[in-house]
């Protein structure tokens, strides 16, 4: 029998976080309830471990336990999104979760299970490694959803979130047996090489990639699969929206990605033309209902749609530098909602309450900061030039162009200024309408300052010197066997 | 050192209101004095340097000067690269000379006065960087973030429809940058398919196009001009794309009002000069008599309608879509006059209805109403500031001697050796601009005083004599000594005029 070979550096990052949100939740009942904080504190430790860890990763790049883990730049870069996307979500739920009375060792952990979950889906050569993942992530991901278990609202959020993930979860299973039925294995790049034979059951594998998408496309709530996510978003608790939105999307691309550029080349004109369609839809649909949302929370929930739309059109590009755009978007994407979203915490106090744009009214003559952080963020979803969410969107209509898809990056344009309509909405009611209320039970917390200026920075520094991390992002996807 | 000087002088010019801005961030919102004394200052400053310009500028050169070339996204060619020619020139200084006349007529803004002051200084920014940006990257991230500050400008200080009217604003400026940013991708790629080189540098691509290393398609180029068409039509603004023009003046505060009409218009038709008719001869030529028609029906539509406005500002606002009719109309005559007159008219637009705009300002801090019929006999009370409206008044409907005059004469001799009736029809334009001007300032300064509220008008004091001082000198000057403003023009636009010509001639013979 032969042994696989075991190299623990090669899956650090993720063993870490299991280790640390095992710990976390065996320490807290020992903790007396006022220090449980300090697990808020733990968990951050744990996700500065991970990231040394993910720094040592580098010398190990390969193939690992049987083919079922691969190694390559690619992993790294999403590892270090991940990292930064938990890390940020930490920050932001510290002093809500003191503040809603919430359990908080456990919301640590299941953070911290989400984040491995993602990285063993960054990582995975293998669909069955992948749906483990995709599993670790999803069930710490509907709890997540339902944290807050006494309000409706995040009960409902958690029970759709459930019922549909587990639905695209069983597509992906489909997906994986019927490749496994023309390939004889559920290995990406035994897939690859098996495609490439020419009496290959080729109708077989086309059915398993569309289901194989559509779990996907589900996961990263582009149309027409995402109507579960306002819902979804509205319901669950400010922070945890802010991850759903970043983390799981982020995840779900790594995932779309890796497959399809992997084990799926062979079919690359036919899922270019559907990507073509979804995005198209997806930019549209998100951008334009967005539009009409009242309650903040729901608008950037459309918004996400709508951001995951422009991911899904340098997708389509499908050449290496659209995949490093996406690749370069999805962590711009990520700075600048969190950042908005962490606001968005800040603001709704206690439950939840204060989310609709109404409730904004006047911020800027009364918290001149927060007003002058939202807007920044908001003007980078938007895209304005100097921000992340410019280059990103710049990165990905110039990979479109590139690849002949001149209408389709028109739509995304166009889209664009549609955009411009409601982010600018927020700005209105912080600037430009009376303050209904004085903002003076707002607490400026040292956690949430923290996470406010890291995501600033963020989107500041990838909107101005974008150079460098490009060319990261270009060179992880290089790395992905081909 | 004038060596290094001279080679960062339009980073220099370019970024030191933002520097100003960056102060001003860290100064307490409560100390509304030195918040205005750094603006005017880092502002003033920024015209210091900008002289510089002019000082070294060699006029006989028709390339670029001053370049600065700095790699960015070296992966993908984009550059930091500005430089300036004949025809920029003096755009950056009307930018460097307005933005403080602009901030000395904020002094009525104490709410919120910090954040005003530093959009003001940011939308300076913005604006030189438009008029230096020789990358189309750049240009075109200059061209977007100016909107941010002015719409906050218009949104947070401007009237009562200000929410609305700055909404209109940005959206309508947004769908045409957007659609540029698509040609621009896709010049960038033409041009890296056709010579290996992929560069968003905008000289580097001229030179293929100049030498016929890259050559488009003719459908190809129509779609492209429409994309850059379009996004500078509905800035400069040309009819019918002037609808957000009217409500973002209104709305807007004077100070905004100033840099809109002196500076932000110039950049549409600034986009036309440097871009459409460069990258696109073919089809400017192709397209030049529909240009030229919305041109002159802007000229005679927007001075009725200018003629008929009960509220002063509204009626700068229309006389400018029909003033900026002419640029058009002259920039399209392919002409060397025509768009020297153009370049020239650009200038004395941004003086005269910059002053215009100042003055109505005054009265508005005083009076808070700019409906013409509550005035009427202003100048028993204030001579002075009667005097000046009738200089600036004269100066923007073209009496000789004044600046208004030569821009206008050129763009019509230049429009006559093309067409004779659209020159005779332009022509009207200028009688009628007298018609409303006159008409208006008839109102406004004789007769008696009917309303006893304007009997107690002060005239104007220290600071707004400094703002309009400046203005009157350039005004006699520009009228009297053109050609100290035409001279350095004339390099660049020769080379302007040689460009589209050899192309008309080649289309001639060859409309395909």
């Amino acid at each position: 029998m032969n042994i696989p070979a075991v190299n623990i550096a090669s899956i650090g990052a993720a063993l870490v976080l299991a280790v640390v949100g095992i710990v976390i939740m065996v320490a807290e009942p020992f903790l007396p309830r006022a220090q449980r904080w300090l697990t808020g504190w733990l968990a951050l430790g744990g996700v500065a471990v991970a990231a040394l860890a993910t720094y040592r990763m580098q010398g190990h790049h390969g193939l690992w336990y049987s083919n079922l883990w691969d190694l390559d730049d690619f992993t790294i870069f999403f590892h270090y999104v991940f990292l930064f996307i938990v890390g940020l979500t930490i920050l932001a739920s510290m002093d809500f979760i003191t503040r809603e009375g919430l359990p908080q060792g456990e919301y640590y952990a299941l953070l911290l299970f989400a984040c491995t979950g993602m990285m063993m889906m960054s990582g995975a050569n293998d669909l069955m490694m992948i749906f483990l993942g995709l599993e670790i992530l999803s069930i710490a991901t509907y709890v997540l959803a339902g944290f807050r278990r006494k309000d409706l609202k995040s009960n409902e959020s958690a029970l759709k979130y459930f019922l549909l993930g587990s639905f695209a979860s069983a597509f992906f299973l489909y997906g994986t047996a019927l490749i496994f039925g023309a390939t004889n294995s559920t290995n990406l790049i035994v897939i690859r090489e098996a495609l490439k034979v020419p009496n290959v059951e080729i109708t077989l594998a086309f059915l398993s990639a569309a289901l194989i998408l559509i779990a996907l496309c589900f996961k990263v709530a582009v149309a027409p699969f995402h109507v579960w996510t306002p819902d979804v978003y509205e319901g669950a608790p400010s922070p945890v929206t802010g991850f759903m939105s970043a983390g799981p999307k982020a995840a779900g691309f790594a995932v779309l990605f890796r497959i399809f550029l992997v084990a799926f080349p062979a079919l690359q004109d036919r899922w270019s033309d559907a990507l073509w369609v979804i995005a198209a839809l997806t930019m549209i649909l998100g951008n334009v209902i967005a539009v009409a949302q009242p309650n903040l929370k729901r608008m950037l929930a459309y918004s996400s749609i709508a951001h995951a739309g422009y991911v899904a059109v340098a997708f389509a590009a499908s050449s290496p530098r659209g995949v490093s755009a996406a690749l370069f978007y999805l962590l711009a994407y990520s700075a600048m909602n969190l950042g908005a979203f962490t606001i968005v915490t800040i603001l709704s106090r206690s439950e939840d309450r204060l989310v609709t744009l109404n409730d904004y009214a006047g911020l800027a003559a009364k918290r001149p900061g927060l007003a002058a952080l939202l807007s920044l963020f908001l003007i980078s979803l938007a895209g304005v030039p100097g921000t992340a969410g410019f280059a990103g969107k710049f990165f990905i209509f110039r990979a479109a162009v590139e690849s002949g898809y001149v209408w389709l990056t028109v739509i995304g344009v166009v889209t664009t200024v549609v955009s411009f309509y409601y982010y600018l909405s927020v700005i209105v009611q912080m600037y430009m309408k009376p303050a209904a209320e004085e903002f003076q039970d707002l607490r400026p917390a040292f956690s949430w300052n923290i996470a406010l200026l890291i995501a600033a920075a963020g989107t500041i520094y990838l909107g101005i010197f974008p150079s460098g991390m490009l060319e990261r992002t270009l060179s992880a996807v290089m790395s992905l066997p081909h | 050192m004038e060596a290094l000087i001279s080679s960062h002088i339009l980073t220099i010019v370019t970024f030191t209101p933002a520097v100003g801005a960056l102060l001003i961030l860290f100064l307490k919102r409560g100390r509304l004095r030195s918040i205005r004394a750094v603006a005017v200052v880092m502002a003033v400053l920024s015209f210091v340097f900008s002289l510089h310009l002019i000082a070294h500028f060699d006029n006989a050169n028709s390339e670029f000067q001053y370049v600065i070339n700095i790699p960015w996204i070296p992966s993908i060619g984009i550059s930091y690269s500005m430089g300036v020619d004949g025809i920029s020139l003096f755009l950056i200084l009307l930018t460097t000379l307005l933005t403080p006349l602009a901030l000395l007529a904020s002094w009525s803004i104490t709410d919120r006065a910090k954040e005003y002051f530093i959009f003001l200084l940011l939308l300076e920014t913005g604006m030189i960087g438009v008029f230096a940006s020789l990358d189309l990257f750049l240009f075109y991230v200059f061209w977007e973030v100016m909107l941010v500050p002015m719409y906050f400008l218009i949104g947070v200080w401007g009237g009562e429809r200000r929410i609305y009217a700055a909404m209109k604003f940005v959206l309508y400026t947004m769908i045409g940058g957007v659609l540029m940013l698509v040609a621009i991708i896709s010049l960038y790629f033409m041009h890296g398919t056709a010579t290996g080189i992929y560069t968003f540098s905008y000289p580097a691509i001229l030179q293929s196009l100049m030498t016929g290393r890259m050559i488009l398609a003719p459908n190809v180029e129509l779609l492209l001009f429409l994309a850059f068409f379009i996004a500078f039509a509905i800035k400069v603004p040309l009819f019918p794309f002037h609808t957000w023009l009217p409500d973002a003046h209104v709305e807007a505060p004077t100070a905004g009002s100033v840099l809109l009409a002196g500076v932000m218009l110039k950049m549409g038709t600034y986009g036309l000069v440097r871009f459409s008719l460069p990258l696109f001869p073919k089809i400017s030529h192709f397209l030049a008599p529909l240009i030229t028609s919305l041109a002159i029906v802007g000229i005679i539509y927007g001075a009725f309608v200018a003629m008929v406005q009960p509220d002063m500002k509204k009626l700068v606002a229309y006389s400018s879509v029909s003033h900026l009719g002419f640029i058009v109309l002259g920039i399209f005559s392919f002409k060397t006059q025509g768009l020297e007159g153009a370049v020239f008219q650009m200038l004395n637009h941004g003086v005269s209805t910059g002053a215009l705009f100042l003055l109505v300002g005054m009265i508005y801090e005083r009076r808070h109403t700019r409906s013409i019929d509550e005035f009427g006999g202003l100048a028993h009370r204030m001579p002075l500031y009667a005097g000046v409206f009738l200089i600036v008044t004269l100066s923007s409907i073209g009496l000789p001697g004044l600046n208004g005059f030569v821009g206008e004469f050129l763009i019509l001799l230049g429009t006559f050796g093309v067409s004779h009736g659209r020159a005779a029809l332009a022509a009207t334009g200028v009688i009628l601009s007298a018609v409303y001007m006159l008409w208006m300032y008839q109102r406004v300064i004789w007769g008696e005083i009917t309303n006893v509220k304007n009997e107690l008008l002060n005239d104007m004091n220290l600071r707004e004599k400094l703002m309009i001082i400046p203005l009157l000198i350039l005004m006699v000057w520009m009228g009297m000594y053109s050609s100290h403003f035409l001279r350095p023009m004339d390099a660049a636009v020769a080379r302007l005029v040689q460009r589209v010509e050899k192309q008309n001639v080649e289309f001639a013979l060859n409309p395909k």
